[in-house]
């Protein structure tokens, strides 16, 4: 493959352009329920995904934002079946995961996932070029020819095999590791790229380089990815479309631009004003939220921001919102979207 | 630079070395910094950058094999040259410091009440209720919600906005005259950030503090600070006020930095323009400028000396040849 | 990626960086204490297999006339002991029971406690919590004790005293392995294994047994020092080696009648035992801050 070459026209799609690569329907999955061990402790669920619907297509990148304990981290994990979900279906390019058609092996070779960081998600003990080339070698390929896809694949990262193949993970900086990390997801051939929080840690000077290099191999490769990030430049940068998850729940969920040129849901607006000015002159004089992201344990009844929400009413604790249409393809879950709710503020406008 | 009565930290030629297999590493070489009284200074710098061992020299909180140079004076005095018992006086009643893991400031076992308590009556004689009171008392001022109650909680029995909080109050305990930040808000999410830093705006108008915070990111800086020096393999490349800073940054490793940050304006399949290459290794600098390497406009000039600190416009200075072209007189 | 032919792609000879174990063993030949250690180690090990090529006298033979002579009498450079046998050959023969005895039970321990640890584990779930538990069963008796009834049980003997010890040290160890092992199964670099489908076999391979086994090394040997002490205890007690046998902890035994006429010569096989003993532990220690991974 030559870099700038059109996206390899996969043997593998077996749906077709039309059927989205991944489709991911009523996705549950709580922890716990024991009390603590002293019985002191708070007892109850955490509610981590809580029914999530989504779908990617083919060649598009989905962004998934929210703040810690919203559940993105742990919808990515469930994805790549890491931990099982309780209840909920994953559809991978129309068939279902772990069917006959499409066992778990077959799935996972599909999709792969690079972590926050960089450095716990490199074998200390390994070289650079043996982590790449353990994918391969685990599927069978000859040691020669499993070390010459992890050159091939280090140099189509950026990093020069000559002098870093034989390198170990403490002797090369963040984003070099994080470029590790990367060539080692592709060594399997990806279709699906899960990348959650992969440029979080890095310089910010270092997060643009590798950024770039999404960018380049996501067209190089024809890939697709799921992007997880805590950072709404970065997530407005990457993303065709956004997922805004709250608490276990999708809040919101369409294409990028409208998402922050309109947003429906009162949170994603507190989370767009949440974003630093970068104006000297026009700082930020009051901040969109008060209070921390709640607790997943025994959440909110109703709307799960309302405790939150300056738009709240009676009804939002009362019922929970469903996710409505505010435009192309793009929905959000809140009583003021839909018009038929009955939230006061609708009369009122 | 010259002692005014009106600075309240005067850090001039600031050097700290750290041993390491590698020989003698140079992690800040030669740093200027002068603070007023209400005050907030951005130490603006990637990881290595020596931003945070800068910041941590201000109160000596080195390990004794670090050796620190220069000279640092704090509210009049010699912070190098102070004993240890001083030290101990000095750190917490005139200088303070938050940061990004409150797991550094407080003791897991003691209630965080007890704990902020015990840092008023070890530097003024009060009684314990009187210094309960005080705890009280910071706990409103940094807006936790029932305070009464959270005095009585451990460290892990609060989120991580809250934590922050309380450990801003027990910075603030001695109602120390600086504020020492180390990136207390980047663990934080964006909802949270924000407030941290609205809290810490006000606090400072309130105190008069004097802040010193350490972050690497633009945006935060921006938020917090009134002037910002960017740092760069141990030198401070650029400082400014927060305007000129970011409007007419002079040396290229800023606008790099202003330039690669991913924001709404790009067109869609756009590129970022991102500074090429990696931090330099300060086991082995480069020679001259320690962007060159990275630079667009690197030229053989920069190579053979650290280019010198010049004015670049008011109380604006940058450390670049080009900078000083631009500034020479025609 | 289909269309890459990968046998044409050259592979350039890449630069090798120094490895982990090698850049260990730099770290520890900087470590004066821990060389130091060593040598005395390698000085004893060398006087105890050396024995019969460089001892002076015969360890058996002794002779009424010349029993505890006092240190540094002339021919008998240690003295002689309680039935005039040479000091200084029963120790350099001695070291060599002490030290098989001493080593023997923590090489056992170390591959059957680290099978035990790494296996429940890995495995996780409630297997991990059987076997830690059963485990946990042993912790309830002081170490010394568990040694002397199980010695005591099996019958004197030097296999039977290997054994018990044996069995003192595999929980031990086992705990320590089941440690790192769990922090080590819960690394993203572990979970990045297993996404890319690998078998638990090849991941323990792979990625476990390189992260796990330093760690618990140094464990083990840090046990010598326990073990020489708790083996030469046993000697002592006459459930270990049997007389006229050399060894450190029978010697002892047998010259406690002699501590109030030849006090030094009495001590001698208790200092050999503390001297290797503590500098077991002393190389242990270099050993254990020359592993620690650098960020």
């Amino acid at each position: 493959m030559i870099i700038g070459a059109p996206p390899v026209p996969t043997s593998r799609d077996r749906g077709g352009p039309g059927t989205p690569l991944l489709e991911v329907r009523g996705l549950v999955r709580h922890f716990g329920g024991k009390g603590g061990l002293f019985g002191k402790g708070k007892s109850g669920v955490v509610r981590a995904v809580d029914g999530v619907d989504f779908s990617i297509a083919k060649g598009e990148t989905l962004g998934i934002v929210g703040e810690s304990g919203c559940g993105k981290s742990t919808t990515a994990r469930l994805v790549m079946q890491i931990i099982k979900p309780d209840a909920g279906d994953i559809l991978f390019d129309g068939e279902a995961v772990g069917s006959q058609a499409l066992s778990l092996g077959a799935f996972r070779r599909q999709v792969q996932m690079v972590f926050q960081d960089s450095y716990a998600s490199l074998n200390p003990r390994l070289t650079v070029e043996e982590t790449v080339a353990f994918g391969p070698r685990v599927h069978g390929a000859k040691s020669g020819a499993a070390l010459a896809k992890a050159h091939d694949l280090l140099h189509r990262v950026g990093l020069e095999p000559r002098r870093f193949a034989g390198r170990y993970p403490h002797e090369i900086s963040g984003g070099q590791r994080q470029r590790v990390n990367i060539a080692r997801a592709l060594s399997l051939d990806p279709r699906l790229l899960i990348l959650d929080e992969a440029v979080s840690a890095l310089d910010k000077s270092v997060e643009a380089q590798v950024l770039n290099l999404l960018l380049d191999l996501k067209r190089d490769f024809g890939l697709t990815y799921m992007f997880i990030t805590h950072d709404l430049n970065v997530v407005r940068f990457m993303s065709d479309r956004i997922m805004v998850m709250y608490l276990g729940k999708v809040a919101e969920l369409g294409p990028s631009e409208p998402i922050f040129a309109t947003p429906g849901h009162p949170y994603t607006v507190a989370l767009l004003s949440s974003m630093p000015s970068m104006d000297p002159d026009h700082r930020t004089e009051e901040a969109p939220l008060t209070g921390d992201p709640p607790n997943p344990i025994d959440p909110p009844s109703g709307c799960r921001f309302h405790p939150r929400c300056k738009m709240v009413s009676t009804l939002c604790s009362q019922a929970e919102p469903q996710l409505s249409t505010m435009g192309q393809d793009h929905l959000a879950a809140c009583h003021l979207v839909n018009p038929q709710s009955g939230h006061p503020r609708l009369a009122a406008a | 630079m010259s002692t005014t009565a009106d600075t309240i930290v005067e850090a001039s030629g600031l050097t700290v070395d750290f041993a390491s297999g590698k020989g003698l590493i140079r992690a800040v070489s030669g740093v200027d910094l002068s603070l007023k009284p209400g005050e907030t200074l951005a130490l603006l710098g990637e990881s290595g950058s020596g931003k945070s061992v800068s910041l941590r020299a201000l109160m000596r909180l080195h390990p004794s094999s670090a050796k620190i140079g220069g000279s640092v004076r704090v509210d009049g005095r010699d912070v190098l040259a102070m004993s240890p018992r001083e030290l101990s006086a000095y750190r917490g009643k005139t200088i303070s410091m938050i940061f990004q893991d409150p797991g550094l400031a407080f003791d897991p076992v003691y209630r965080i009440g007890d704990q902020i308590a015990e840092s008023v009556m070890r530097h003024e004689r009060v009684s314990r209720s009187e210094a309960r009171r005080r705890a009280l008392e910071l706990f409103e001022r940094v807006r936790i919600p029932s305070p009464e109650r959270r005095l009585d909680n451990y460290p892990h029995e609060m989120s991580g906005g809250m934590r922050q909080r309380a450990m801003i109050a027990l910075a603030l305990a001695c109602r120390p005259k600086v504020l020492l930040a180390d990136e207390p808000t980047t663990a934080l999410d964006a909802t949270v950030q924000i407030q941290v830093l609205l809290l810490l705006r006000e606090l400072q108008r309130e105190f008069g503090l004097a802040i010193v915070f350490v972050t690497h990111d633009i945006g935060v800086a921006v938020e917090i600070a009134d002037r910002i020096a960017v740092m760069y393999a141990g030198r401070i490349v650029e400082s400014g006020s927060c305007r000129d800073v970011i409007r007419n940054a002079a040396h290229p490793y800023t606008q790099g930095l202003l330039a690669s940050r991913a924001h709404g304006t790009l067109a869609p399949d756009q590129r970022l323009r991102a500074i090429p290459g990696a931090p330099p290794d300060l086991a082995a600098p480069p020679p001259g400028c320690a962007f060159g390497p990275r630079c667009d406009s690197f030229a053989e000039a920069c190579a053979r000396a650290v280019p010198e600190n010049v004015r670049v416009g008011v109380a604006h200075e940058a450390r670049c040849l080009l900078a000083a072209a631009a500034m020479a007189p025609a | 990626m289909a269309a890459v032919d990968l046998s044409a792609i050259v592979i350039p000879p890449a630069e090798r960086s120094e490895g982990y174990w090698a850049s260990v063993l730099r770290r520890l030949r900087r470590d004066p204490v821990a060389m130091a250690a060593l040598a005395v180690i390698v000085l004893i090990v060398l006087a105890a297999v050396l024995a019969p090529y460089i001892a002076p006298a015969d360890p058996f033979r002794g002779s009424m006339a010349r029993r505890l002579r006092a240190i540094g009498t002339p021919g008998y450079l240690l003295g002689t002991d309680e039935l005039g046998r040479d000091m200084l050959t029963r120790l350099m023969y001695g070291g060599r029971l002490s030290l098989f005895m001493g080593v023997t039970p923590v090489i056992l321990a170390f591959v059957v406690g680290s099978g035990i640890g790494i296996f429940a584990a890995y495995v996780g779930g409630w297997v991990n919590t059987v076997v830690m538990r059963i485990i946990d069963v042993f912790f309830a008796f002081p170490s010394v004790l568990l040694a002397i009834a199980l010695s005591g049980a099996l019958g004197a003997g030097i296999l039977n005293s290997i054994v018990s010890l044996t069995v003192v040290f595999v929980p031990q160890i086992a705990r320590i392995a089941e440690a790192v092992t769990t922090q080590t199964r819960n690394r993203d670099f572990v979970e990045a294994a297993r996404i890319s489908g690998a078998g638990p076999l090849t991941i323990v391979r792979v990625h476990v047994l390189g992260n796990v086994l330093g760690p618990i090394f140094v464990y083990a040997t840090s046990l010598i020092s326990v073990s020489m002490i708790l083996s030469s205890g046993l000697s002592f007690l006459g459930l270990g080696v049997k007389p006229p046998e050399p060894e450190w902890g029978l010697m002892l035994n047998t010259l406690r009648t002699a501590i109030y006429n030849q006090p030094l010569v009495a001590a001698l096989p208790g200092v050999m035992i503390f001297i290797t003993s503590i500098s077991f532990n002393l190389f242990s220690d270099g050993l254990r801050g020359a592993m620690e991974v650098r960020q």
